[in-house]
């Protein structure tokens, strides 16, 4: 057939249906695995360096203070000159780092191996390694649990009034805009100090009556006050999200508010709401440390790292490293969580940052 | 002003009061669940005693009408007797401390914000030089430490090692290390700040504009590019008053100061509830107050950002 002779639209060209040369294959060759922006992110957050060395930071502390009480000789709450049946043995108390009591020496000398107290003791003959070890794991603990809270109200209350909108949106706005202009931390100390008067009797022979009082009403004021900055995030982002085709879809298939919310809204702003949960952990820990050092912390003898740094303000001119050793890991845990909560946002959220 | 921004002024007036009437609120209702009520003593008074006592201080009558007077007399600043410190009153308490806090917040404010300032503009303007990175790696140390720690550590520095300032916070010389462990943290804040919004205006296109119209350097830095780059840092005013009235709690009870802060930790501690609820809510409508001024500023300096 001629080239130049004018085709039909129904005939074929079978020069178009031939086998393809190598050179066009190579076209078709992908470079690199497709990626999902999950994948994406996170190989963005590899390449960061300061976001991976605090993650992995953040890591060993954390199994760290799991796992080390349990094979540790000493607790955190054992007075070691406190023997059941013994006179009180005050050589144990307030040690140097590296020191032994009396009767310890004596078992050295004996040949017996005994482990050393790596950090000293307290003024009451605790093994202060293992106290700061327990309080790291309080603190985070605290600052994680707390942050959950946080999470699930703020995105329960956040989706309901973004997606509700009109009247409903406005009331509740309304309420969140009172308590975020609360003073927080004032609102904090006082109701930390009233509550754990009233609460240590409502626990009595309860399970919560191990955890304290004092952390009970921690949880309870960050439930109350804290939610608010994760509600008005949530809330803008169903608010933009809403109006998605997607969504009008949805609904046109007949899916309810809760389904909408639930499937399409919600993960689709997870990005957002994982960075500010993961920095929001830093900020109940901060929180936590600033109630612990005023003395509206964790239930003695339990420790955590701002009553640990508080308890050493006493001997601070004779023991200085009491303070020094918690207020190290404090500072560590804030700055490593807050380093990879900004790289987090940097891989997750390139829009955010601005 | 256009009637856009009045109406946002009203708005946040409104709103600002209605915070404050909260706080009245909360602290009220709390002081009622306090078990034993306000007026319980460790010593055990006769019925007849606790009955003229309540009478005294209106506690027989209904809680509503006693919320009613409270009201009344937060409004006129009676705060009531202390509970712990026989025969003073709150009120007094509160503005003996108010004056060296008062003291020690303006001027650990002020300096924040001129060396904040300063810094953050060096560093942006020497952007990713060795200058840059150390202020940039200072500031953010400084911003992860909580107040208390750098305190202690400050105290046991300069004052017991060194004995450069005393560890007492009741003399001026005193106040050095206060003030200092006081304004690291806004200081590193305003400085990271005035940093990023610096690095922001010194890219836009006025600024081009200035330097092809040979504009010297100097006049670029102070009249272009600082003054607009000020603009977010007016934000953090608020927040960072907030901050120095909680802050100033643990800084004073470190260092002794004789301040608002210290009274009211001595009062969670001794538990003296009248002296706790009267420092929270007048600290609380202080921070409320300059929050709302914060704001507004805000919006007057800068006609440009949305009213909503």
């Amino acid at each position: 057939m001629d080239k130049n002779l004018k085709r039909l639209s129904a005939q074929v060209d079978l020069s178009d249906f031939m086998p393809a040369s190598d050179e066009d294959k190579e076209y078709m060759v992908k470079m690199r695995e497709s990626t999902t922006f999950f994948k994406d992110g996170v190989r963005r957050l590899r390449k960061n360096k300061v976001a991976m060395i605090s993650f992995y930071v953040i890591v060993i502390i954390t199994l760290a203070s799991i796992f080390v009480p349990m094979f540790w000789p000493y607790q955190y709450e054992t007075m070691l000159g406190m023997q059941p049946g013994q006179p009180m043995d005050a050589s144990f108390n307030n040690l140097h780092p590296f020191e032994y009591s009396s009767s310890e020496q004596a078992r050295i000398a004996a040949g017996e191996k005994v482990f050393p107290h790596i950090f000293g003791t307290d003024s009451q003959g605790r093994d202060y390694f293992i106290r700061v070890v327990y309080g790291t794991r309080i603190s985070l603990a605290v600052g994680f649990f707390a942050s959950i809270i946080v999470l699930v109200i703020g995105i329960v209350y956040g989706s309901i009034s973004g997606y509700a909108g009109g009247k409903v949106d406005i009331v509740m706005m309304r309420i969140v805009d009172i308590i975020y202009s609360l003073p927080d931390m004032l609102m904090v100390i006082l109701l930390a100090s009233v509550m754990r008067m009233t609460l240590t009797e409502a626990l009595e022979g309860t399970v919560l009556e191990k955890i304290g009082s004092n952390i009970i009403s921690l949880f309870i004021i960050f439930a109350l006050l804290y939610w608010v900055g994760m509600a008005r995030l949530v809330r803008g982002q169903i608010l933009s999200l809403r109006e998605q085709e997607y969504v009008l879809a949805s609904q046109t298939a007949g899916a309810k508010g809760s389904w909408v919310i639930r499937k399409h809204l919600i993960p689709n702003c997870i990005s957002v709401i994982v960075i500010s949960t993961a920095l929001q952990i830093p900020s109940a820990i901060f929180t936590e440390s600033y109630l612990s050092f005023l003395g509206l912390g964790v239930n003695a003898p339990m420790p955590s790292l701002g009553s640990l740094a508080s308890d050493a303000l006493n001997g601070l001119s004779s023991y200085p490293y009491r303070l020094v050793i918690p207020a190290i890991v404090i500072s560590l845990i804030v700055l490593s969580l807050n380093l990879f909560g900004d790289g987090l946002r940097d891989a997750f959220d390139p829009k955010l940052n601005s | 002003m256009n009637p856009k921004t009045i109406k946002y002024i009203i708005k946040r007036l409104i709103l600002a009061v209605f915070t404050v009437w909260v706080v009245i609120t909360l602290t009220f209702f709390i002081m009622h669940a306090v078990p034993g009520g306000p007026f319980m003593s460790e010593k055990a008074v006769s019925p007849a005693a606790q009955a003229a006592l309540e009478a005294k201080y209106g506690l027989d009558k209904p809680l509503g009408v006693q919320y009613v007077t409270y009201l009344g007399d937060v409004i006129q600043l009676k705060l009531g007797p202390s509970l712990k410190q026989r025969g003073r009153m709150v009120i007094d308490i509160i503005g003996d401390g108010l004056k060296t806090s008062a003291k020690l917040g303006v001027i650990a404010a002020f300096l924040a914000l001129a060396i904040g300032v300063v810094l953050g503009s060096v560093a942006a303007l020497r952007r990713n030089t060795v200058l840059d990175r150390v202020i940039m790696i200072i500031t953010t140390a400084f911003v992860s430490m909580p107040s208390f720690i750098v305190g202690s550590l400050l105290l046991v520095l300069f004052a017991i090692k060194f004995h450069v300032f005393p560890a007492n916070g009741s003399t001026a010389a005193g106040l050095v290390l206060p003030v200092i462990t006081l304004m690291l943290y806004p200081m590193s804040y305003i400085t990271r700040l005035t940093r990023s919004s610096m690095l922001d205006v010194l890219g836009q296109d006025y600024i081009r504009t200035a330097k092809a119209k040979g504009v010297s350097k100097w006049r670029i830095i102070f009249v272009h590019a600082l003054k607009n780059s000020l603009i977010p840092v007016i934000t953090y005013f608020g927040p960072m008053l907030a901050y120095i009235v909680t802050g100033s709690l643990v800084v004073e009870q470190i260092f002794a100061v004789p301040g608002i802060g210290r009274a009211f930790v001595q009062s969670i501690i001794n538990r003296d509830y009248t002296l706790i609820m009267g420092t929270t809510i007048v600290l609380a409508t202080f921070i409320v107050i300059m929050n709302l001024v914060s704001d507004i500023l805000y919006k007057v300096v800068d006609p440009r950002i949305n009213l909503e």
